[in-house]
């Protein structure tokens, strides 16, 4: 589904993660190109979280995990810690949904933050303090050299989150993965934070995966999109053209269900019925239960996840290439 | 700051007068003290003698704030056994008792809270389910128990040391034991459910997600926010350094302040008996005005004052 000639900059092959048993990623694939922006969506508990927590080896010791997660070429799964103590904060980067609760309330945030400098970039005594006070700047907190002597618990959740992201760009990463940034945040603050994000990731060219349950989140900062649901991703594609005309019946519902930005307001439809639990899970497609394309078929196969336009692929056997798209190119 | 002080001062103190007064009901509701000194059979005017000079023929309350005057004044009233000073009999049983809690203190920090650490570090291990089954068997029998278990391995079967009395660092041996045992299965226990509780909060993964090897990561993430509860629980041994060996200085015959407690409770040695009471509160309130100070210390969402915390 990656049409980027450059090799990727971070691949996941057929990753699975099972907690006591239960499998909850069925077999993830995806890639991030250098510089990219990818937005993660779906509803909790469908794995958006668990595939990069599982990638950076961050799940709880019960948790067990296969497949392949390359960072250039290089595996990640199953080596030593001290290997991935090299990659977390240097090479990827992941901050989380409660700042708040992220951070550590009993440390100052300048040793936080300091202590990812003085890890990835060698940094010392005074230095650490002159650089962490410029990413306080960089990430837009005010007062900075005040803040860096500060504790979580003084600042608001968007100022912690803020200082979340220059922990996360102290160590200059490729690939800043952000898990639910804004969720626990004001709508007000949200936006601001996610224009920070933008903002940082032109200046350094860091790739960012954004995770998400917010379309609108999603819509604003990626360029590409991947819809999770019931730990498998079921539609991969452009930001425009998936938020557009979305080719999975899941994520058209998804965006039913959303309030239109402009144009005339309309009834909202929820999707019936509810995800199905990790442990069971239907026999053949697992949205099949609330899907109103459903056919007999969709009961005995687990649809594999296609490419139904060059770059564009969907886990449906009912989605075929968009009708608008193939309009489109008639027209043109 | 200095309110938090002036605060946890006059709570401290508020505490140590509603333990002399409790000391004082208590004591007189349990029995004629005169009576019992003297004997039932003695002459009638020797006892009238007995209570008028000890004030004990005067109106309840008077003898309570007459006593409350007195203790405030520093004036602990004198043992009415053997008329000495009821501090000074108290004074020169402190040391004994020191010799065991000190050491038993000891003990129960320097193998408590390391192996409550290590079990939560390798939770559900062999090493760890060990040290719950020898924390909650150290937790539920009753100190006379195990010193007596002591005694008839150590004393009576091996034959390695005395089983009592005080005679040499050797004597303390067993005493010490039984008192360190028990409260390093408690600590134990506190220390490997704290750090549970602070393993699996959302900063340790932050910690990790930066690079922060484990190691580091536990020594300067969770360590820290780990000893706020451990604190607690080691500011309740510290209190109890004077009054926490009645039992264990009984079983050991060991001249301790607990078994002075215990003599003088029997022999309704009032003074002696209100004496050590107040030791044991003002000990106790001074360890948890220790305790507050350090959650200061430790976390700085409760130095900020009342918007702290979350």
């Amino acid at each position: 589904m990656h049409r980027n000639q450059e090799a990727p900059l971070v691949e996941i092959r057929g990753l699975t993660v099972d907690f006591d048993g239960v499998r909850a990623l069925h077999g993830i694939d995806l890639a991030i190109a250098r510089g990219e922006a990818v937005g993660i969506v779906g509803e909790s508990g469908c794995g958006k979280s668990v595939t990069w927590l599982a990638a950076l080896g961050l799940l709880p010791a019960r948790a067990r995990v296969s497949g392949s997660v390359r960072l250039q070429g290089r595996e990640l799964l199953g080596v030593p810690p001290a290997v991935l103590d090299e990659v977390r904060g240097r090479r990827i980067a992941m901050i989380f949904q409660d700042p708040a609760s992220a951070l550590n309330p009993v440390i100052r945030l300048g040793r936080q933050v300091g202590e990812a400098l003085a890890l990835h970039r060698g940094l010392g005594g005074a230095a650490i303090r002159a650089e962490a006070r410029r990413l306080f700047e960089l990430v837009g907190i005010p007062d900075a050299s005040r803040r860096l002597d500060a504790y979580p618990h003084e600042l608001s959740g968007g100022q912690n989150q803020r200082v979340m992201i220059a922990m996360a760009l102290a160590g200059n990463p490729d690939l800043l993965v952000a898990d639910e940034p804004t969720t626990a945040l004001d709508a007000t603050i949200q936006a601001q934070i996610l224009d920070l994000l933008t903002l940082v990731r032109r200046e350094t060219g860091m790739a960012l995966v954004l995770i998400s349950h917010d379309l609108g989140v999603i819509a604003e900062t990626s360029d590409r999109v991947c819809v999770m649901y019931a730990g498998r991703m079921v539609e991969a594609g452009p930001a425009e053209a998936v938020f557009d005309e979305p080719l999975h019946p899941y994520a058209q519902g998804l965006l039913a269900a959303l309030p239109p930005l402009d144009g005339p307001r309309r009834r909202l439809d929820p999707i019936p019925g509810t995800v199905p639990p990790p442990g069971n899970l239907p026999p053949g497609c697992s949205f099949a239960p609330r899907c109103p394309r459903r056919v007999p078929a969709c009961d005995h196969v687990v649809p594999a996840l296609s490419e139904k336009v060059p770059g564009w692929a969907a886990a449906c056997i009912r989605a075929h290439g968009p009708a608008m798209a193939d309009r489109r190119a008639v027209g043109a | 700051m200095l309110r938090f002080l002036l605060l946890r001062s006059g709570r401290a103190l508020l505490t140590v007068a509603l333990v002399v007064t409790f000391a004082f009901v208590v004591l007189r509701l349990s029995g004629d003290p005169a009576l019992l000194i003297m004997s039932v059979d003695a002459p009638p005017e020797a006892i009238a003698a007995f209570r008028r000079a000890w004030g004990l023929d005067d109106p309840i309350w008077q003898q309570y704030l007459r006593y409350f005057g007195a203790i405030a004044q520093g004036e602990l009233g004198q043992s009415m056994r053997d008329g000495r000073p009821a501090i000074e009999l108290v004074a020169e049983r402190i040391p004994a008792t020191l010799a065991l809690t000190l050491p038993a203190l000891l003990i129960k920090l320097g193998l408590g809270i390391p192996a409550g650490i290590y079990a939560a570090l390798h939770r559900d291990s062999a090493v760890d389910r060990l040290v719950m089954v020898a924390a909650v068997a150290g937790f539920t029998v009753p100190s006379f128990v195990l010193g007596l278990v002591l005694v008839l391995v150590f004393s009576v079967q091996l034959g390695w040391l005395p089983s009592g009395g005080q005679d040499g660092w050797l004597h303390a041996v067993l005493p010490t034991m039984t008192l360190g045992i028990g409260g390093a299965a408690v600590l134990a226990r506190f220390t490997r459910s704290a750090m549970l509780e602070v393993l699996g909060q959302p900063y340790m993964r932050t910690a990790s997600a930066k690079g922060l090897p484990w190691r580091r990561a536990v020594l300067s993430h969770a360590l820290p926010n780990a000893a706020i509860p451990t604190v607690t629980i080691v500011g309740f041994m510290v209190g109890s350094l004077i009054a926490g060996a009645v039992v264990v200085e009984s079983v050991f015959s060991w001249p301790g302040v607990g078994r002075l407690l215990v003599v003088a409770v029997s022999n309704r040695d009032l003074a002696v008996v209100q004496c050590i009471l107040l030791l044991v509160a003002v000990t106790m309130v001074t360890a948890n005005f220790v305790v507050d100070l350090m959650y200061g210390l430790l976390d700085p969402r409760l130095r900020s004052g009342a918007k702290g915390g979350h």
